[in-house]
């Protein structure tokens, strides 16, 4: 295996309402930053990750490679995913030996639509989509499965916001939201606060393998681990109280010993099961930039959860750190990414 | 999103036409004749709603279709207070993950409750564990929408209950809603031990002789004892209400009635009242008349003065 590192990430200010600015807007300053932070212009490949049901519009990520400039024709390739999955492709690509470095990006405008209602035409279209039920409304069913099974309260899920929101708030790229009070459920048990907010923004990050990586970055953050695995999609056929496929994928990358974790909870009750999941004790710094909870700039969330955790390597301030992203309802499919100041874990 | 209305609209005009195989097929087939049935998988697992693959090992199920429910257990649920435009009711609901009876896996729908304001919060009777059967639709397709939606298992039944009589009040009561269709509160007082009984009933009940001797009481009496009532009455709509023991100054033995115009728990035993009349043109020849009593500006009655007459 090639020794592959996260040495730059760069995001966007993300923001609650829309600016008026494009997806390609949004993310050209993004692309302009990271070729200048790393001198690179051309990059051995290109890889993002966006939805089209999310922009309104097929082939959306075709516009946003104006703000890469692909003229002579590189290579390129896109996930109909979060980016987090975009890097992984990169990942692999980069372990075939032919290229040395790769570009991966994601962005959303969640403010254009209802992503609740959006996903629901992601959802298995013989049972699922006809019945109309939301994403906020499928969490739900996973909340309420974990705080039966676990004991766990609502104000468990109350004391995940307040600290996610604390850290947002320190965080200068996340949106700055005030303390959670008890409003109305949004969907019984969950209330408004327990549901990442609306979101539009973008983010960037440059992988390099072996040398060109230690020429890049002064500590490279390598992928250590990376792995990711999914369950089937139904709701009815999972005991949706724990996540298998995250326990899983965890074990793989190697999540053991970490002391920061970004997670991609998108909803509170996601980073108990997720931290259980994944073995992460109370001595494990999670979700120090704020989360999801935070900022949730749809398709581009799970990338920052990866460009965060390498994040706490670059400044030095974390051995080793991991990075979650999660796709589909009720964390159907799970991403592990295991970050390192050392090649050797 | 903003509230304002959309200015791009993504839609298939018609619906998006999909081939369904012969699992998913036949499972759809039967919800048309109103059937729900599983698939069973190689090592003997029912599938509801049936998929061409076992999801633990992904090898394609058998082609034996077997017969489940028609009672179904939730497994988990979610409560929707306010229903988006896309839900299948339009009233508050549940979304509840169903196990029917000989199926190892859940099917997703709505789960119906009753009727509920939007934005109640979830009644106390749903839980993880409760039974529940598919509400079928009349006209059906072959789609998941051919069930409506599950509703609860029959538990109770509300039995119809109505006699009719002709009632006449007696004498002495005739006597006391007369003057309360004037305005006045009327009692009796009683020649062996002085006290007025109001409303009189033509005896008192302490010494058990006739009593005939009218006396007016005023409008004004004692709390001393009071409940407050969070099941809404006819006569009180509103609740919490309170109901009180009112003594009338005077009397000697007191009168249930309505307390307002103080918030429930503000209500003391000793706090003084007086009568809330309706208009003039309303009364009639009914206890109505006064349709509640209302706080007095006066310092409480002490205990010791109200304890005989809890």
């Amino acid at each position: 295996m090639r020794d592959i590192a996260v040495v730059a990430f760069v995001q966007t200010h993300h923001t609650g309402e829309d600016t008026g600015l494009s997806e390609t807007e949004l993310l050209a300053p993004v692309i302009t930053e990271i070729k200048q932070r790393t001198g690179i212009t051309r990059f051995g490949f290109t890889c993002s990750g966006s939805n089209d049901y999310l922009a309104g519009a097929p082939f959306s990520f075709v516009a946003a490679l104006d703000a890469v400039g692909a003229w002579p024709p590189i290579s390129e390739s896109h996930v109909e995913m979060d980016a987090a999955w975009a890097l992984y492709e990169a990942w692999v690509k980069l372990q075939h030996g032919e290229i040395d470095t790769a570009l991966v990006y994601g962005f959303g405008k969640a403010s254009q639509g209802d992503w609740a209602e959006i996903a629901t035409v992601g959802y298995d279209p013989y049972y699922l989509t006809p019945l109309g039920v939301d994403a906020d409304s499928m969490a739900a069913l996973q909340a309420r499965a974990h705080l039966e099974r676990s004991g766990a309260k609502e104000d468990d899920l109350r004391a995940v916001v307040a600290r996610s929101r604390a850290a947002g708030r320190d965080n200068p790229f996340a949106l700055h939201l005030p303390d959670p009070e008890d409003g109305d459920h949004t969907v019984a048990p969950l209330r408004a606060h327990d549901v990442a907010p609306v979101t539009d923004g973008a983010a960037a990050v440059v992988l390099a393998a072996g040398d060109r990586a230690r020429e890049l970055c002064e500590r490279p953050a390598w992928i250590t681990g990376i792995d990711h695995r999914a369950e089937p999609h139904l709701p009815g056929v999972r005991d949706l109280s724990r996540s298998e496929s995250a326990r899983l994928a965890g074990e793989r990358a190697g999540a053991a010993g970490v002391q920061v974790a970004e997670l991609h909870t998108r909803y509170s009750h996601e980073e108990l099961i997720l931290r259980e999941a994944l073995g992460l004790g109370e001595e494990v710094t999670v979700n120090p930039s704020g989360g999801p909870l935070s900022a949730d700039p749809i398709m581009a969330t799970g990338l920052i959860r990866i460009g965060e955790a390498a994040a706490r390597i670059h400044d030095g301030t974390a051995g080793r750190a991991l990075g979650h992203a999660a796709s589909g309802p009720c964390l159907q499919q799970n991403l592990v990414c295991v970050l390192s100041g050392a090649t050797n874990g | 999103m903003p509230s304002d209305d959309p200015n791009h609209i993504l839609e298939f005009p018609g619906g998006y036409t999909r081939s369904v195989g012969p699992v998913i097929g036949r499972f759809l087939s039967e919800l048309r004749d109103g059937r729900l049935v599983g698939v069973r998988t190689r090592d003997g697992r029912v599938l509801v709603p049936p998929t061409e693959y076992d999801p633990d090992t992904g090898e394609d199920v058998t082609d034996e279709f077997v017969p489940v429910g028609p009672v179904g257990t939730v497994t988990t649920w979610s409560w929707v207070a306010r229903p988006r435009k896309n839900h299948p009711l339009d009233r508050p609901f549940a979304w509840a993950l169903v196990r029917m009876d000989g199926a190892d896996t859940a099917l997703l729908h709505a789960l119906d409750l009753g009727v509920f304001d939007e934005g109640a919060g979830p009644p106390k009777f749903l839980r993880t564990g409760m039974r529940v059967r598919p509400r079928w639709r009349v006209e059906r397709s072959g789609a998941i929408g051919d069930i409506e939606c599950f509703q609860p298992e029959v538990t109770m039944i509300t039995a119809p209950t109505r006699l009719e009589y002709r009632l006449r009040s007696g004498r002495a009561l005739d006597r006391f809603l007369e003057g309360v269709s004037q305005g006045k509160i009327i009692g009796h007082r009683c020649d062996v031990c002085g006290q007025v009984i109001v409303p009189m009933k033509g005896l008192c009940p302490k010494d058990g002789v006739p009593t005939t001797q009218e006396v007016e009481l005023p409008d004004t009496g004692t709390v001393t004892t009071f409940a407050v009532n969070n099941l809404p009455d006819p006569r009180a709509p509103e609740v919490p209400f309170v109901s009180a023991y009112i003594l009338l100054d005077g009397a000697g033995l007191t009168m249930l009635a309505l307390v307002a115009g103080i918030p429930a728990d503000q209500v003391r035993m000793g706090m003084r009242v007086k009568a809330k009349w309706r208009p003039r043109e309303e009364w009639g020849k009914t206890m109505a008349n006064i349709r509640w009593f209302e706080p007095l500006d006066e310092p409480d009655v002490p205990f010791d003065a109200i304890k005989d007459y809890l």
